[in-house]
């Protein structure tokens, strides 16, 4: 509890306990106001300062105002009427139990789930004069050697130097398997330190690394307001001059009424029936909970690895149901692998070797894919004359022998007979001395969970899956076919992708949502025109953390359907909050009108309602087992 | 430009309040109050003097709710 709501606390416990014995005591007349007043002023006294301080500066409708007139209005009534001082007291009573009680439930959860989302280190361990100091990862200048021991979170981005370890990234990604570092490695700030001690040289400043570029996003994701949260804010804006009026109009026409009807005006019980309206009408529940469970949704996103970077995408998300993927690194691996192996006089082992050999200086994929499957050490002295013929293949020297390793085209310009295959993928032809020696396929894999996200997509509600690729048909409609893709678009090149969601989004309806997934590297153009962009893999990747609205961690596809998941429950509960606080208030409202609630139970209904809200918003969290 | 600043503000409704307080002062081009994370985030008009502009921000802000605390 913080200072404010201790002093609070005391406040409503005195006026509370002074109000009973008063009521124990048999004073009447001017003697027992002068002394219920002292409760009432006790307990009341900001909200009349400034109700009063609202009036003078023409902000006369807030809640202040509403309580300040309420009890007032029910003193007076006291004073002429009844004697009864009780229900004012008890009125400010309960509004400040209440006040007291929303403060307290929402800063705790807003610490709740901040704490969730704290990937923040505190500090950084640099080594002097052979001892630990613990800095400001602020101050840690690039390239410098930090510390990090077992059970510490790694402070800022950088590369182990010295030691092997266990790394827990699940606050980064939601993975909670480890995963083992040594020399050499790449890590990210954010990851807790499991079992070694790290030394880490720096590669990047701690503004710039990933746990800070991450909180960031995530904190600054409730600052874009979503639809649900922007109609709150109008709501409220007509609502309470709409409940003035109201309320006005309940004090002033039915006494009217029974006057020409020439029966008592019956003035005092329509007032307090007014004042008992202003007093139910605090829109609060409704105020708070949308915002909190976005906030909530966004914290339990966060946890599972899916950054969401604003309320308003968490809520465009719920909407989708288009889903375009990019192809390369999105369902597949992005790796290209040695898939299958034709060979005809040579052995298998001996045409890998060949063309691993002649591709051995060559930094393309495939080149480094021959290398990986070949798998052994390269002896570079057997190989001389390396010509690389760019959009053709390599022509080198290898053992002596003439060795051509390339496309279609290479053998075509070589004058060699080649034979095609019946694989898919992108094949390459060996040819030893202008003799054909077979060919090597290569295709980029797909990864392990592709075609369960995309069933699991299908069975959400997804109405339509669509895949973008710069491939070549065959090979699109493969994948495609494997994965249980609606629509294939292949050999687009990176321009076409964006005019393909063009026309997506223009055949599809106004109200359906088109989501694209990239691995965000060379489709920023794509993740921005879509209506929602994904970006996967974002781990150390700066530019899809940029251009994306939605961002995974990892590449695992089933961070998809997971994502779409969280926001649909999050919206979901977004509703229901809406439709129940507004129910209810229009219900208690009416209740109150026709006499049915006094003004105890309409406070006791407007700081129920919260309450309910609150935790009903809280729920959005919890998204594990989505 | 856009800069952020801590606040202290108590309800969620009196956080819109602010909200649009922070929109109307001369100077600021679009403003975002975030109950959630006690900040805001205020986008000044090009060529705007930070320092005048929130001196009016604050006053602005507690003229609408007395008991918010913009830290400068």
């Amino acid at each position: 509890m913080t200072k404010k709501q201790k002093k609070m606390l005391i406040r409503i416990v005195i006026s509370a306990v002074l109000m009973m014995v008063l009521g124990l005591l048999p004073i009447e007349g001017l003697l027992r106001f002068f002394l219920y007043l002292i409760p009432y002023l006790i307990i009341g006294y900001d909200i009349l300062i400034k109700a009063g301080k609202g009036i003078f500066r023409r902000q006369i409708f807030d809640e202040n105002f509403l309580m300040a007139i309420a009890t007032i209005g029910a003193m007076i009534i006291g004073i002429v009427d009844s004697g009864d001082y009780v229900e004012a007291i008890a009125v400010m009573l309960f509004y400040q139990v209440g006040e007291l009680f929303q403060n307290y439930a929402v800063g705790k959860s807003r610490k709740n789930i901040s704490a969730l989302m704290d990937i923040r280190p505190d500090y950084a361990n640099i080594e002097k004069d052979g001892n630990l100091e613990q800095v400001d990862p602020d101050e840690v200048e690039i390239g410098s050697v930090i510390i990090v021991q077992p059970g510490e979170k790694i402070p800022i981005d950088g590369i182990v130097i010295e030691g092997r370890s266990s790394l827990n990234a699940s606050a980064l990604t939601g993975e909670s398997l480890p995963r083992d570092v040594k020399e050499n490695d790449e890590v990210v700030s954010g990851c807790i330190n499991m079992t070694g001690v790290l030394k880490i040289q720096t590669t990047k400043a701690f503004g710039e690394s990933t746990a800070s570029k991450i909180l960031d996003l995530v904190e600054n994701a409730s600052s874009r307001k979503s639809r649900s949260e922007n109609f709150i804010s109008r709501f409220a804006k007509i609502y309470t001059p709409t409940v003035c009026a109201c309320a006005l109009a309940l004090a002033i026409f039915p006494p009217l009424m029974n006057l020409i009807l020439s029966n008592s005006a019956g003035w005092s019980v329509w007032i307090y029936r007014a004042l008992t309206f202003l007093v139910a009408s605090c829109p609060c529940a409704l105020v708070i909970s949308v915002p909190l469970s976005f906030f909530a949704g966004i914290g339990g996103a966060s946890k599972e690895g899916v950054l969401v970077k604003g309320s308003n995408y968490l809520e465009v998300l719920s909407q989708t149901k288009c889903v375009v993927f990019d192809k390369t690194g999105t369902l597949t691996q992005g790796v290209f692998e040695v898939a299958a192996i034709h060979h005809n006089e040579l052995t298998e082992d001996k045409l890998i070797e060949y063309a691993a050999l002649a591709e051995s200086a060559s930094s393309h994929p495939i080149a480094q894919s021959l290398l990986r499957a070949y798998g052994k050490e390269i002896d570079r002295s057997r190989v001389r004359d390396v010509q690389e013929i760019s959009g053709h293949g390599v022509i080198a020297q290898v053992d002596g022998r003439l060795v051509a390793v390339g496309n279609d085209k290479l053998m075509k310009r070589l004058g060699v007979a080649y034979s095609n295959c019946h694989r898919v993928g992108t094949i390459i032809h060996v040819a030893i001395d202008n003799e054909y020696a077979g060919h090597v396929v290569i295709s980029d894999m797909l990864k392990p969970t592709s075609a369960k996200a995309i069933r699991t997509l299908k069975r959400a509600g997804i109405q339509h899956t669509v895949m973008l690729t710069g491939d070549a048909k065959a090979v699109a409609e493969q994948v495609a076919g494997s994965l249980g893709i609606d629509t294939v678009y292949s050999e687009l090149l990176p321009g076409d992708k964006v005019s393909k969601v063009e026309e997506l989004l223009e055949t599809k309806s106004a109200k359906s949502k088109l989501a694209f997934v990239g691995d965000g590297i060379n489709d920023a153009p794509v993740l921005s025109r879509a209506d929602i962009g994904i970006a996967m893999g974002a781990m150390g990747s700066d530019a899809a953390i940029e251009a994306a609205d939605i961002v995974l961690m990892d590449d695992d596809p089933m961070k998809i359907p997971k994502a779409i998941k969280i926001s649909r429950k999050c919206l979901r509960i977004v509703r229901q909050n809406i439709v129940f606080a507004i129910a209810i208030k229009v219900l208690s409202l009416i209740f109150v009108a026709v006499g049915l609630a006094n003004m105890w139970i309409a406070i006791f209904a407007d700081v129920g309602v919260m309450i309910i809200a609150v935790l009903n918003a809280i729920r959005a969290l919890f998204v594990k087992k989505l | 430009m856009k800069k952020t600043y801590k606040i202290v503000v108590d309800c969620a409704n009196c956080a819109n309040k602010m909200e649009d307080a922070v929109k109307k002062t001369a100077g600021v081009q679009n403003a975002t109050v975030n109950f959630m994370t006690q900040k805001i985030i205020v986008e000044f008009e090009e060529g705007a003097d930070v320092d005048t502009v929130m001196k009016a921000v604050l006053k602005n802000c507690k003229k609408v709710e007395d008991d918010c605390e913009i830290y400068l």
